[in-house]
C-alpha cells in the first residue's frame, strides 16, 4: 500500500472517528443500552444457572458475550448512518471528485470503524469485569476478544455502508436494526443451545450465524480456550466481513456510476 | 414555510398568542374532532406497511424468543405456572404490545408536529382535547390489532389458557388499559417536545419499568436488587394480574387494576397539562 494511499486512509479513518465521538446521541447508545441489557437480563435470568447442562454458575460472565455483538449492531447504524448524511449533504460526491483513491473512501471509514470496536470491546470488558463477569482466558484472553469485537464490529459496518451506498439514506440504515435485531434474539443468546429445548427454535439458532459469535466471545469468558469455538467465532466474522466488503465493491461501484 | 415556524392562525396570529386570547371554546364538539384524527391516524397505519409492519413483527419476535427460546426456566425448582411457559411469556408480550403501541402513537403525534400538522390541527380544532382523545383511539386501535395477532400466533403455537372466558375478557380490559397509560405518557413528552428525537425519552422509561420487572421468571425466583425493584414496580402488577387471569389463578388484580388506573389519572393529567404547553408554545 503507497504511503499516498495510507495518508487518505489515515485522515478519512480520523474524521469518521471523531465524528462518533464528538456526537453524544452516537456514543450513548453504545454503552447505555448493553449495560442496561446486561443488568437486566443477568438479574432476571440469573435463575438459569440452576438448570442441569448450564455451563456456568454466573449468569454475568455468560451473558456479557452479547454487549460486543449489540456494540457491533452500532456500529453499524452509525456507520451507516454517517455515510448516508455525508451522501445526502453532498460531501461524499465533493469527496469524490477529488484525487482521492476510491478505495479510500470507504477504507479509511472502515479503519476507524476497526479502532473504534476495540475501544467499545475494552469498554464491554471493563464493564464485565464491574458486573462481576469472570474472563476465564485471562489477559490473552481479553486481546481475543478486542480483537474479535473489533472484526465483529466492522463486518458489520460493511453491512451499514452497503446500505448507505445503495439508498443514500439515514431512514434506511436505521432500518437495519430491527433486522440484526431479531438475528440477535434468535440466537443462543440467553440460553446454550443444549438448553433451548423447543425444536424450531434450537434449529434456527444453530443455522444463525450471530449464534456462533456469540460463543466465539463466551468461550472465553467461560471456558478459556475452547478452538473450536474461537475458530466458528471467527469464521463467522470473517465471513460476514467478506460478504459485507463484497457488497460495499458493488454498491459502490454503482453509487460511483451515479455520481 | 419551515416547518418550525410558528403556525399563524387565518389573521396571522401565531398560534400561541391565539391560545392565550382567544382559544377555541373548551365544550366545543370534542368527540367529532377525536372521530376525525382516530380515523386519520388509523387510516394512515393501515395504508402504511413501514408503520403497521414492525409493530407487529416485534411483539411476535419477543414472543418466539421468550416463548420459543426459554421454555427450559419453566423446568425450574419453584417455577409453577399451571398455564405453561408460552403463556407465561404471552403475558409479558401483551402488556409490552399495549404499552409501546401507545408509545409508537405518541411518536406519530410528535412526527405530526415536526411536519407541522398537528399545529394546523390545534388551530383548526374546535376543542383541542378532541386532538389528544383523537391520538388515544388511534393508540387503542393499533393496540387492538396488535394484540389479535400475537394472541392468534400464540394460540396456533399451542398456547394454552386455562383461565375462563370473564378471566380473559378482564385480561384483555386491563391490557387497553395499559395502552393508555403508555399514550399518556408519550403523548405528555410528545405535546411538551413537539419532535421525534424526544423519541429515546418517551420509550426508554418504559422499557425500564417493563424489563425490571418479573420478565422471565415469577417474582419469587428473582434474587438481589432486582427483586427488590421489581416488589415495588406497578409493572409486576400488571404481569402477575395477567399471568393470574389467563392460567386462572388469580394473583393482584384488583392492585393492577388500580395502578393502571392511577397511571392513567396521572399521565391524563400530564397530557393535558402537555397539550396547554403546545397551546402557549409561539
Amino acid at each position: 500500500m503507497s504511503s499516498t494511499l495510507l495518508t487518505q486512509v489515515g485522515a478519512l479513518a480520523r474524521r469518521g472517528m471523531l465524528k462518533t465521538l464528538r456526537q453524544p446521541f452516537q456514543m450513548f447508545p453504545i454503552v447505555f443500552f448493553p449495560a442496561i441489557l446486561l443488568a437486566v437480563n443477568a438479574s432476571g435470568l440469573r435463575a438459569a444457572t440452576y438448570l442441569p447442562g448450564f455451563p456456568t454458575h454466573s449468569y454475568v460472565s455468560f451473558a456479557i458475550a452479547v454487549a460486543f455483538i449489540q456494540g457491533a449492531m452500532f456500529s453499524l447504524i452509525n456507520t451507516g448512518t454517517n455515510l448516508a448524511e455525508d451522501i445526502e449533504s453532498g460531501f461524499f460526491n465533493r469527496l469524490a471528485l477529488t484525487p482521492l483513491r476510491r478505495v479510500s473512501l470507504i477504507a479509511g471509514l472502515l479503519v476507524g470503524v476497526m479502532a473504534l470496536g476495540a475501544l467499545q470491546s475494552f469498554v464491554y470488558i471493563l464493564l464485565g469485569l464491574v458486573a462481576g463477569a469472570k474472563l476465564h482466558a485471562g489477559v490473552g484472553g481479553a486481546l481475543v476478544v478486542i480483537v474479535l469485537g473489533s472484526l465483529t464490529a466492522l463486518a458489520f459496518a460493511a453491512f451499514g455502508c452497503v446500505a448507505a451506498l445503495r439508498t443514500g439514506s439515514g431512514e434506511a440504515v436505521q432500518g437495519l436494526f430491527p433486522l440484526f435485531f431479531v438475528f440477535i434474539f434468535l440466537s443462543s443468546s440467553s440460553l446454550p443451545r443444549n438448553l433451548l429445548k423447543t425444536g424450531w427454535f434450537h434449529t434456527i439458532a444453530t443455522w444463525n450465524p450471530i449464534s456462533y459469535l456469540i460463543e466465539g466471545f463466551r468461550s472465553l469468558y467461560i471456558y478459556g480456550w475452547d478452538q473450536t469455538a474461537l475458530l466458528r467465532g471467527f469464521g463467522v466474522a470473517l465471513g460476514l466481513l467478506a460478504i459485507g466488503l463484497l457488497g460495499v465493491q458493488a454498491a459502490m461501484r454503482s453509487r460511483m456510476q451515479r455520481t | 414555510m419551515s416547518v418550525n415556524a410558528p403556525t399563524p392562525s387565518p389573521a396571522g396570529v401565531p398560534l400561541g398568542k391565539l391560545a392565550a386570547g382567544t382559544a377555541p371554546p373548551a365544550h366545543g364538539n370534542i368527540w367529532g374532532v377525536a372521530g376525525a384524527i382516530a380515523w386519520r391516524g388509523i387510516h394512515t397505519y393501515l395504508r402504511r406497511p413501514d408503520l403497521a409492519v414492525p409493530s407487529l413483527i416485534f411483539p411476535l419476535v419477543f414472543l418466539a424468543s421468550f416463548a420459543g427460546g426459554l421454555t427450559a426456566l419453566g423446568d425450574l425448582p419453584g417455577f409453577h405456572f399451571p398455564a405453561g411457559y408460552t403463556a407465561f411469556q404471552f403475558v409479558f408480550v401483551m402488556s409490552q404490545s399495549a404499552m409501546f403501541s401507545g408509545l409508537f402513537t405518541g411518536f406519530t403525534l410528535a412526527f405530526d408536529f415536526e411536519s407541522g400538522f398537528a399545529r394546523r390541527l390545534m388551530l383548526a380544532a374546535e376543542n383541542r382535547r378532541g386532538i389528544a382523545l383523537g391520538y388515544a383511539f388511534v393508540a387503542l386501535t393499533r393496540a387492538a390489532i396488535t394484540m389479535a395477532v400475537v394472541t392468534g400466533v400464540a394460540l396456533i403455537t399451542g398456547m394454552q389458557i386455562t383461565g375462563n372466558g370473564v378471566d380473559i375478557v378482564a385480561m384483555y380490559a386491563l391490557a387497553f388499559l395499559l395502552v393508555l397509560v403508555g399514550f399518556g405518557w408519550a403523548a405528555g413528552v410528545a405535546f411538551r417536545f413537539r419532535t421525534i428525537q424526544a423519541g429515546p425519552l418517551m420509550q426508554t422509561p418504559v422499557f425500564l419499568i417493563l424489563f425490571l420487572a418479573p420478565v422471565y421468571v415469577p417474582l419469587n425466583l428473582l434474587k438481589g436488587w432486582i427483586h427488590a425493584v421489581a416488589s415495588v414496580n406497578p409493572a409486576t402488577a400488571f404481569l402477575d394480574a395477567g399471568r393470574g387471569l389467563i392460567s386462572g389463578v388469580h394473583d393482584h388484580t384488583l392492585l393492577a387494576y388500580l395502578c393502571a388506573l392511577g397511571l392513567i389519572v396521572l399521565f391524563g393529567a400530564w397530557t393535558l397539562t402537555g397539550l396547554r404547553a403546545a397551546e402557549r408554545s409561539p
